[in-house]
């Protein structure tokens, strides 16, 4: 067998390799959901629920951020996209580019509370003061009528809903400072509050647990009722948004009207947020 | 009788025509599939270059974003209608944590490396070399978890003791391997011998003098109170655990292939063991150590669950730059960090941008490998006598 041959058939095998190699898709029943770290302790508790009532279906979370959650629901990754902001006109354009038109699913409300470590002497601030504090003007605790150290300031990245209502309510879109610290999640932010005493965050309010202690803004504290009567300055609602409204007596539209439900505000509730109704 | 066995085993082993068509065509079909295997994953390493340099490009094109890009430190892509570029804070925070974090690993992995090599029985170091190569088995989040949980409270609440440890668990075995050369140099130039009393005195003096530094430095800075415990030195500490597999292994290996003869020849001419070990056999498996340090220093660049989770992410250069215990914010970091805002259709800067870091980071570490390999294969030369 001379060298050409060989070449020949050498060529003619990597090439049958290459398109030979091909994946099977399964097909099972899952709904995927992703998106904001705030949005899916409910989510998570809500999917545990189903479980109970339907358990041949299969419901994965992943909370990475309201931004990640929609640009999944953009590719077709998930179902369900969590978010505690609305979308952004750009992100509409995108999904409605794509061929997705989102429906957004308010599933409950949510106050920011803004924590300091329990043994910080402070416990009221104004909305004026936190943003000053965000944005650098307000370095030391002395300055607000604590003790004199250093304020530590603990922010969200930018792939946050949170951080998203928290510019757009306290911040008024200004730039944080410089020195601020930012951090992946609502509990990593609670973790960071519970262990540093000089530092100050802002998380959902289910995050809000006794290991840290929320502060009162402008004299209010966060509590469902401060926050349906709109006393409480920075609340909003959170949303779950699916690709057009799911069938109806599909496990997709169950799942996202659960918080209609009696047995889901009581799950809402037991979590920390609002319910929508009561 | 035997002539005809012989033909036979003869004709078994020529080749006729339908033989060796058919024996090729396994040969050419066998080279094809290993062919196959093998390209994968260099197609895919070509592959994954290509990519990133084409989704880059749109990027680093634009000069106006350039030039902000590396002298700008305003970070803002998430502002609407005047996004800012600037990685300059970002790029020193990389290059501050990788070089802290290897002046821990690298003195402290080097030293390891002679010990286990050189200084400790057989038996004991059979038991040690396993449990430093477990330190490269935990995965990366669970020390991030741990720098995070474990290690930012402990800094914050008990910060001089830990400042304190950490000036005597580096600091000794550098000015250790630095004073202990430099000052038999010494001790050879002002006493014109090592081996005499003055000159061994001078010697230990030396050193002795070069340790009691780090141990001054661990007694002054007792009382320090670290502010927040997710700084560069955090991530430093935890990057350099994870860097110290690497460089022990690796380091270790280049001592042990010195080969026996250098030893035991320089042993048979007197030498101390001390002398043999900083003398002859270090210098002989420096290329090796090199390596070690240079893949050492390629997997902290590289690492990014640890510094998003403990090193603070902030966008300011700390003041005064060498100031350590302050935030800081990696490209590895923002590019975990920006990735869900930043979609290809909604932003294309944005989006852009965190392709041009990985860029760099790519470039940076081919030039590494290309540099280990490099150096790796500098000839251990023998002067020879003109």
């Amino acid at each position: 067998m001379n060298k050409i041959s060989k070449a020949i058939i050498t060529a003619a095998v990597c090439a049958a390799a290459f398109t030979g190699v091909s994946a099977s898709a399964q097909e099972t029943k899952n709904i995927v959901i992703d998106g904001s770290t705030t949005v899916g302790p409910i989510a998570k508790a809500f999917a545990e629920y189903y479980k109970e009532i339907n358990p041949k279906v299969n419901i994965t979370i992943s909370e990475s951020g309201s931004g990640n959650g929609v640009k999944s629901l953009m590719n077709g990754a998930c179902d369900i996209a969590n978010m505690s902001r609305f979308m952004k006109d750009a992100e509409f354009k995108s999904c409605v580019e794509k061929g997705i038109l989102p429906v957004a699913h308010t599933v409950a409300y949510d106050g920011l509370a803004i924590i300091v470590n329990p043994d910080n002497k402070i416990g009221a601030l104004t909305i004026a003061q936190i943003k000053d504090i965000y944005t650098g003007k307000i370095k030391n605790w002395k300055d607000v009528g604590g003790e004199d150290a250093e304020i530590v300031i603990v922010s969200r990245d930018t792939n946050s809903g949170t951080y998203e209502s928290f510019n757009e309510l306290v911040l008024n879109k200004e730039a944080i400072a410089k020195n601020a610290e930012y951090v992946g999640s609502n509990g990593q932010a609670r973790t960071r509050v519970n262990t540093t005493k000089n530092a100050i965050a802002y998380v959902g309010l289910g995050f809000a647990d006794n290991t840290v202690k929320p502060v009162s803004v402008n004299g209010i504290l966060p509590n469902a009722k401060t926050i349906t009567k709109g006393q409480y300055p920075i609340a909003r609602p959170l949303f779950m948004f699916t690709n057009k409204y799911p069938h109806m007596g599909s496990d997709l539209f169950n799942f996202t009207t659960l918080h209609l439900t009696k047995e889901g505000k009581e799950i809402i509730k037991e979590l920390g947020y609002i319910p929508v109704t009561e | 009788m035997e002539n005809t066995t012989h033909r036979q085993r003869a004709e078994q082993l020529i080749m006729d025509k339908h033989h060796s068509a058919r024996k090729a065509a396994l040969t050419a079909i066998g080279r094809a599939i290993l062919l196959c295997i093998t390209a994968l994953p260099t197609l895919s390493v070509v592959f994954i270059l290509f990519f990133i340099a084409k989704e880059a490009l749109p990027f680093l094109d634009n000069l106006a974003y350039l030039k902000e890009f590396f002298t700008s430190t305003e970070w803002t892509p998430s502002r609407e209608h005047d996004p800012h570029f600037g990685a300059l804070a970002i790029f020193y925070g990389t290059i501050m944590v990788t070089a802290l974090s290897c002046a821990i690993a690298v003195p402290l992995g080097v030293v390891a490396a002679i010990c286990l090599s050189e200084i400790l029985p057989f038996k004991v170091s059979q038991i040690f070399k396993p449990v430093v190569e477990l330190l490269a088995a935990v995965p990366s989040v669970a020390y991030g978890f741990f720098a995070l949980v474990v290690l930012a409270p402990i800094m914050q609440n008990h910060g001089g003791h830990l400042l304190s440890a950490i000036a005597l668990v580096a600091g000794l075995p550098i000015t250790f391997l630095i004073a202990f050369p430099l000052g038999e140099i010494a001790a050879v130039k002002i006493f014109k011998s090592a081996i005499s009393f003055k000159g061994k005195m001078a010697h230990f003096l030396t050193v002795a003098a070069a340790c009691a530094v780090p141990i001054w430095i661990s007694y002054s800075v007792q009382g320090v109170t670290i502010n927040s415990g997710t700084n560069a030195l955090n991530a430093s500490i935890i990057l350099a655990i994870m860097a110290l597999p690497t460089i022990v292994s690796i380091s270790q290996d280049a001592l042990t292939s010195v080969g026996r003869d250098m030893r035991e020849g320089s042993l048979s001419l007197g030498a101390t063991r001390a002398e043999t070990i900083f003398k002859v056999i270090l210098p002989c498996a420096k290329s090796g150590i090199a390596v070690a340090v240079i893949l050492g220093f390629m997997r902290v660049m590289g690492e990014t669950m640890v510094v998003w989770m403990a090193s603070g992410n902030s966008l300011k250069i700390p003041e005064p730059f060498y100031n350590f215990l302050e935030p800081v914010r990696t490209l590895t970091a923002t590019i975990a960090g920006e990735m869900g805002e930043a979609d290809q259709s909604t932003g294309s800067a944005r989006y852009h941008v965190l392709f041009a870091m990985s860029f760099c980071l790519l470039v940076s570490g081919l030039l590494m490998n290309a540099a280990s390999q490099w150096v790796g294969s500098v000839k251990k030369g023998v002067k020879r006598a003109k």
